[in-house]
């Protein structure tokens, strides 16, 4: 070998190392230092534009293509260049949100607006505890945009704040107001003359006729079993008063296992028992039990309110569906028989990272315009957290009937989050747990001890940011 | 010579070991970086815990039941799997009757062997959502066909006494087919006068099955065994789509478990990595132990 040939060699290793130890140093951790301010975009404060908007700055937004579609977005997006006719706006959709905006969060250039939603969704809890979500509080003091004399907070449903606050700060804008509720065919109760129980004991009786009909009383999404512990969480705070739920929120040691979660566990299981639900159950995902109940195959389902447009393409007509709250335990309950579970939901939020903060809250305030939320009920049949939004819009009969149970529970109405601040705890211990209970391979006592271990899991998980809300 | 082999090597060999240094070799070391750090994924923050994320893992029980039913996995689908493979390939090369001396296929074989291989051509994703209508309770076709013979169906993927099983037979179900091809073409390249010869001397097929074929596939056999080792650590797509490791975690994989502990329910990326770092290991040890006691000596046909 002479001197040459080794000259060569070392220079074809070096054009082999070189790339390779760049691309090493470029690690998934190491991007996305700390943006200056030249890099953002932000327009002077005015009463026209108290966001600050800087009106030619681009704006992206990605969407969850769930049961939504995309459809309402583009129709607000129109709204934002309306107003802002020189800002351009890129607007893309996604069932992937986590996958997909990942490595953008990483690299400290996410879109301006993300609707975090779907099982795709990234997590809160991690998202929060990294500061990676901005502050929405100037969106609420702002005035509203087409609502007079009102700021944005004032246009809000009661909670509707309330459930996307981490410690006090206002940082996801849930939008849809869902109300959960067990749900039944109007038509079918009429055509055999029932009628919906408003006591557990009528209610258990009712499900011993509907039986003897030849229907199941009750489906349920067995591969994702969670969708059970709603209306049992929901029997046990009418019981017991929404301190039932604060306690499960703020990881109260023994929560799960209090007096009230022990009678409603009880008086649910009685249906297990007593074999009213469709055999089968617990191997169907949510919208093969959601079809079985469309087909009449069953009498109850619990589910939230974008149930009637999940089933809209098998639902027969005339079918009519129609929510109720759980029935009450008994004269002891603390809450009505009216009082429903409802809550902001559809998650939406501005990375703090995004170049265009600012055109991300003006986004928002085109949403909870009048015209913005009107929009969206006609188009997916949906209410929104905007108080009011829905007068002359009309509704579909499943929403009429969502209206009218919301109106009723009133002031009485409650909620819990504990599934927003420990996504884990509902979707995988939870759920769990409740797979177990409800296709009796647990009994009650087995179900909320199980439950408890989850959520101690969870408090005593350091790496998982704790939040505690007020009662 | 001398002189073109520089070009050559640099037009044809560097590109590709870069691409592969880059998107393979890179992320995972990589990956070993992450799993010491508390990375939560959605910013650049991630501080250096060293160990913390392996001690974490060796008292997680959600992942010791997910090591679990890997472990099942690894012992039984590469068994069943080449076992049905090797049996169908028998039957295609030699499984027919056609006098002593003839050594030919069952009549149809090409059919079989199309048939086999189907599943082959569907993406997974179709082969899970298939067979979650197969294991619909209430309409699904194999409920139809249990309830026909009048014996009650049990809810397969909805209970975790059954939901485990019912995704290992679609383990082996989706790879039969390919190791049926696999081994039908080792079978054609072994002369077929040995064949004649063991007839000859009056083996039944069982025999001429297990000391003449099987010895003389043994090298095609061992990759089978690798690659299906492999896959049994894996088995992810499969499970996500079909039970998502549920119900009660009965149906739980390591491989999900990394999934959802990052793109999850958590965002826990160093967690996640540190997950991935030991399935390395286990892969590989697997490949390496599975390629060493299978070592034997290389048969050459002159």
């Amino acid at each position: 070998m002479n001197r040459r040939d080794i000259l060569r060699r070392s220079a074809a290793a070096g054009l082999l190392a070189t790339p390779a130890a760049g691309l090493l140093s470029g690690c998934a951790t190491a991007g996305g230092g700390d943006k200056n301010d030249a890099d953002t975009y932000r327009g002077t404060k005015s009463a026209q534009n108290p966001l600050g908007v800087q009106e030619d700055a681009p704006l992206e937004v990605v969407i969850f293509g769930g049961g939504f579609g995309e459809e309402y977005a583009k129709a607000h997006e129109a709204m934002y260049t309306e107003k802002y006719p020189k800002a351009k706006i890129k607007h893309s959709s996604t069932q992937e949100i986590s996958k997909t905006l990942q490595p953008r969060f990483v690299d400290g250039t996410p879109p301006d607006v993300v609707n975090n939603s779907g099982s795709g969704q990234i997590d809160f809890n991690g998202l929060v505890s990294q500061n990676a979500v901005a502050d929405l509080g100037e969106l609420l003091t702002a005035p509203s945009l087409d609502i007079p004399g009102k700021t944005v907070k004032d246009t809000l449903l009661p909670g509707a704040v309330e459930v996307g606050s981490y410690d006090g700060k206002f940082l996801v804008l849930n939008y849809t107001y869902t109300a959960y509720g067990i749900w039944h065919s109007a038509k079918l109760f009429a055509d055999r003359g029932w009628s919906y129980a408003k006591t557990w004991d009528e209610h258990i009786a009712l499900c011993k006729q509907i039986k003897a009909a030849g229907i199941a009383p009750w489906t349920y999404a067995g591969l994702h079993p969670r969708y059970m512990s709603w209306p049992l969480i929901a029997t046990a705070i009418k019981f017991g008063g929404p301190s039932v739920a604060t306690a499960i929120d703020n990881l109260e040691p023994n929560a799960w296992k209090s007096d009230a979660m022990r009678t409603a566990a009880d008086a649910w299981h009685q249906i297990v028992k007593d074999k009213y639900i469709l055999e089968g159950s617990p191997g169907l995902d949510h919208k093969q039990s959601q079809t079985a109940w469309c087909q009449g195959k069953a009498a109850f389902i619990s589910c939230g309110s974008w149930l009637e447009s999940e089933q809209k393409d098998v639902t027969p007509a005339g079918f009519n569906m129609t929510i109720a709250p759980t029935p009450s335990l008994g004269s002891g309950d603390k809450l009505p028989f009216e009082a429903i579970r409802g809550t902001a939901g559809e998650p939406f939020m501005v990375p703090a990272k995004a170049r265009n903060v600012a055109g991300g809250l003006e986004y928002f305030r085109t949403m909870l315009s009048r015209k913005g939320a009107q929009d969206f009920t006609k188009k997916v049949a949906s209410l929104t957290v905007v108080a009011g939004a829905t007068e002359g819009v009309e509704l579909p009969y499943g929403l009429t009937t969502v209206v009218k149970a919301l109106d009723a529970s009133g002031a009485n109405g409650f909620n819990w989050v504990y599934n927003n601040f420990y996504r884990k705890l509902e979707r995988n211990l939870v759920d769990a747990a409740c797979g177990e209970f409800f296709s009796g391979r647990i009994g009650p006592a087995e179900f909320l001890e199980q439950c408890q271990k989850g959520a101690d899991s969870i408090a005593q998980d350091s790496s998982i940011k704790k939040y505690k809300r007020a009662a | 010579m001398k002189h073109g082999k520089w070009p050559l090597i640099v037009t044809f060999l560097v590109p590709p070991v870069l691409l592969y240094v880059f998107f393979v070799v890179s992320p995972y070391l990589q990956a070993f970086q992450i799993s010491t750090t508390d990375w939560l994924g959605y910013s650049a923050d991630a501080n250096p815990v060293g160990l913390a994320n392996f001690k974490t893992l060796w008292h997680d029980d959600y992942v010791w039941n997910a090591l679990k039913n890997n472990a099942i996995l690894l012992g039984l689908v590469p068994v069943l799997t080449i076992v049905l493979g090797l049996f169908f390939a028998t039957m295609l090369a030699m499984g027919g009757r056609k006098g002593r001396a003839g050594v030919t296929g069952v009549r149809g074989g090409a059919l079989y062997r199309t048939v086999y291989f189907f599943p082959q051509v569907l993406s997974v994703v179709i082969i899970a959502l298939l067979w979650k209508e197969v294991y619909h309770p209430n309409q699904g076709l194999l409920t139809a066909a249990v309830h026909a013979v009048g014996l009650p169906a049990p809810t397969w993927l909805g209970d975790p006494a059954t939901a485990f099983w019912c995704v290992l037979a679609v383990m082996v179900w989706s790879n039969v087919g390919f190791y049926v091809v696999l081994f039908g073409a080792a079978m054609s390249a072994v002369p077929k006068e040995i064949y004649e010869a063991v007839l000859l001397d009056g083996a039944s097929r069982f025999t001429t099955l297990r000391r003449v074929t099987l010895p003389l596939l043994w090298d095609t056999v061992q990759v089978a065994w690798v690659y299906l080792a492999i896959f049994a650590l894996d088995g992810f797509i499969l499970v996500q789509l079909m039970t998502n490791g549920g119900p009660n975690f009965s149906t739980d994989v390591i491989g999900v478990r990394m999934y959802d502990t990052a793109f999850g329910s958590e965002t826990k990326f160093g967690y996640a990595s540190a997950i991935g770092v030991v399935m390395f290991f286990l892969t590989l040890s697997v490949a390496v132990l599975s390629l060493r006691v299978g070592r034997r000596e290389r048969i050459e046909y002159s």
